[in-house]
């Protein structure tokens, strides 16, 4: 597992520290976790991300189960990294956190059948792709507007390989709000898994080093305020952090 | 999978392969869909810009081909001016957009004709070589006012629509600004300002042109997907 951080002027591949809660940058210099600049940990090229994939959250926006995977596009600008924050424009009535595993495709797929999809997978990280509801329209939906906004996408801490993850296809994803345990699910419960996920989307789009796909969230999505600190986790990959603000700190 | 090979005419910015389109951005779209907007799925016509991505596996040259998925009898085209970013765009204001703007390209919005806009129709739109761009990053100098220019298509030589930026909801300008309200652009990024209604179609083996003044033309055949 490894990540991007900034440090005393510079970028530098980081790992965990024999001590929790510090890591170690390429270098050999040791530091705690509040001492570095989280970034994503890498720089994606497409992201693709799946609305309404697991049942039980699908079931409370009340929507119903559909025969082909929801699938939306993001930009590069909507991604933060670990202990970022995101902002809540004033004013807003409904945004909430979106705690989902993030899988990042490795090598060049086209036409990848399923039993072959996971030779295409290069890590996994944990993603927490927040919404502003207010934002939705009925065009494209979930439009950008409200689902790709600056900050918005948090990313991170690491790039866990695949090796170094017990079984993708059951992992737990928790996410706590000021330390309450607010959503919890876990990856077997997805409606469309990650190998149908890599089938499905390279029957059509030739996917790439770098690519990112996003696969959506459980049930449990909650209003977020600022001041709020969001933690999603997920087995093995680590905690991502983030925390909301309002409009000042953008000079808003 | 096409890689990025547009020359651009401004060091030190380079394409940065990322293409956001508007949907519904233009008044002929809109009347098109006028009288479905009001009811469901859409319950109105959107109020923010809508926009939809077209990633970088979808990104070709003029000449290069387009291929009809198998199964399909006909495309849908949809000609678009690009603007190519050439400093950061956040929170731009309408009367400083043009700050922003490093030039212009023609955008080919390629799509499976589909029922709908409720969903993002990614499967429809984001198919590998289905946005054409090109022919140059044309410098704003070069293209004049933005707001006034025609765009021809022409399918296998004969002129099938002749449209304006003259007829757009949100122009340049007003677009930057309100897309860059809520996310930023980046150098090298393209904002593709929305296409007239109806879409021109296009089948396997003819070959589709578009033009704008100042800009020049791309030019891609249709070919038969595989199956």
């Amino acid at each position: 597992m490894r990540a991007r951080v900034a440090y005393a002027g510079a970028v530098h591949e980081a790992k965990p520290a024999a001590v929790e809660g510090r890591v170690r940058l390429a270098d050999g210099r040791d530091l705690a976790e509040e001492d570095v600049v989280w970034l994503p940990p890498l720089e994606p090229q497409t992201i693709l991300a799946l609305g309404l994939n697991y049942a039980d959250h699908a079931r409370e926006l009340a929507f119903k189960s559909q025969d082909e995977p929801l699938v939306f596009l993001k930009g590069p600008g909507t991604l933060v990294g670990h202990r970022g924050m995101t902002r809540r424009p004033v004013g807003v009535e409904f945004m909430h956190y979106e705690c989902e595993l993030a899988v990042v495709i490795g090598r060049t797929a086209k036409k990848v059948s399923r039993a072959d999809a996971m030779r295409h997978v290069a890590g996994y990280c944990i993603a927490n792709d927040y919404a502003v509801r207010d934002y939705l329209e009925n065009w494209y939906r979930p439009n950008l507007r409200a689902k790709n906004r600056d900050n918005a996408t948090a990313l991170g801490p690491w790039l866990v390989e695949p090796a170094e993850v017990a079984d993708a296809r059951s992992l737990a994803l928790r996410t706590f709000v000021n330390g309450e345990q607010t959503q919890s699910g876990n990856t077997r419960d997805l409606i469309f898994d990650i190998p149908y996920l890599i089938e499905y989307l390279s029957s059509f789009m030739t996917l790439g080093p770098g690519d990112v796909i996003l696969t959506g969230t459980p049930e449990g999505v909650r209003n977020v305020m600022p001041g709020d600190e969001v933690v999603c986790e997920i087995d093995g990959l680590g905690r991502l952090k983030n925390s909301i603000v309002s409009d000042a700190p953008f000079g808003r | 999978m096409p890689a990025l090979r547009i020359p651009f005419e401004f060091p030190p910015f380079a394409l940065s392969g990322r293409v956001y389109g508007a949907l519904l951005n233009h008044r002929t779209a809109v009347e098109a869909i006028a009288g479905a907007a009001s009811k469901p799925p859409y319950n109105g016509l959107p109020k923010a810009p809508v926009l939809f991505i077209k990633p970088r596996n979808t990104l070709a040259l003029s000449g290069e081909p387009i291929e009809v998925p198998a199964g399909e009898d006909e495309l849908e085209v949809a000609a678009m001016l690009g603007l190519v970013i050439g400093r950061t765009a956040c929170r731009v204001a309408e009367s400083r957009a043009h700050e922003h703007i490093a030039g212009y390209l023609i955008v080919n919005d390629v799509s499976v004709p589909h029922p709908n806009y409720y969903r993002p129709s990614v499967r429809y739109k984001a198919r590998d070589g289905f946005c054409p761009l090109g022919p140059k990053v044309a410098a704003p100098d070069a293209v004049g006012n933005p707001d006034e220019l025609a765009i021809h298509t022409y399918v296998d030589g004969a002129l099938i629509q002749t449209t304006s930026t003259s007829q757009l909801i949100r122009p340049a300008a007003r677009l930057l600004a309100d897309v860059t309200e809520f996310m930023t652009l980046s150098p090298g990024d393209i904002l593709a300002l929305g296409a007239a209604a109806p879409a021109p179609r296009a089948r396997a083996a003819q070959t589709v042109v578009i033009e704008i003044e100042g800009i020049g033309r791309i030019e891609n055949p249709l070919v038969p997907g595989r199956a």
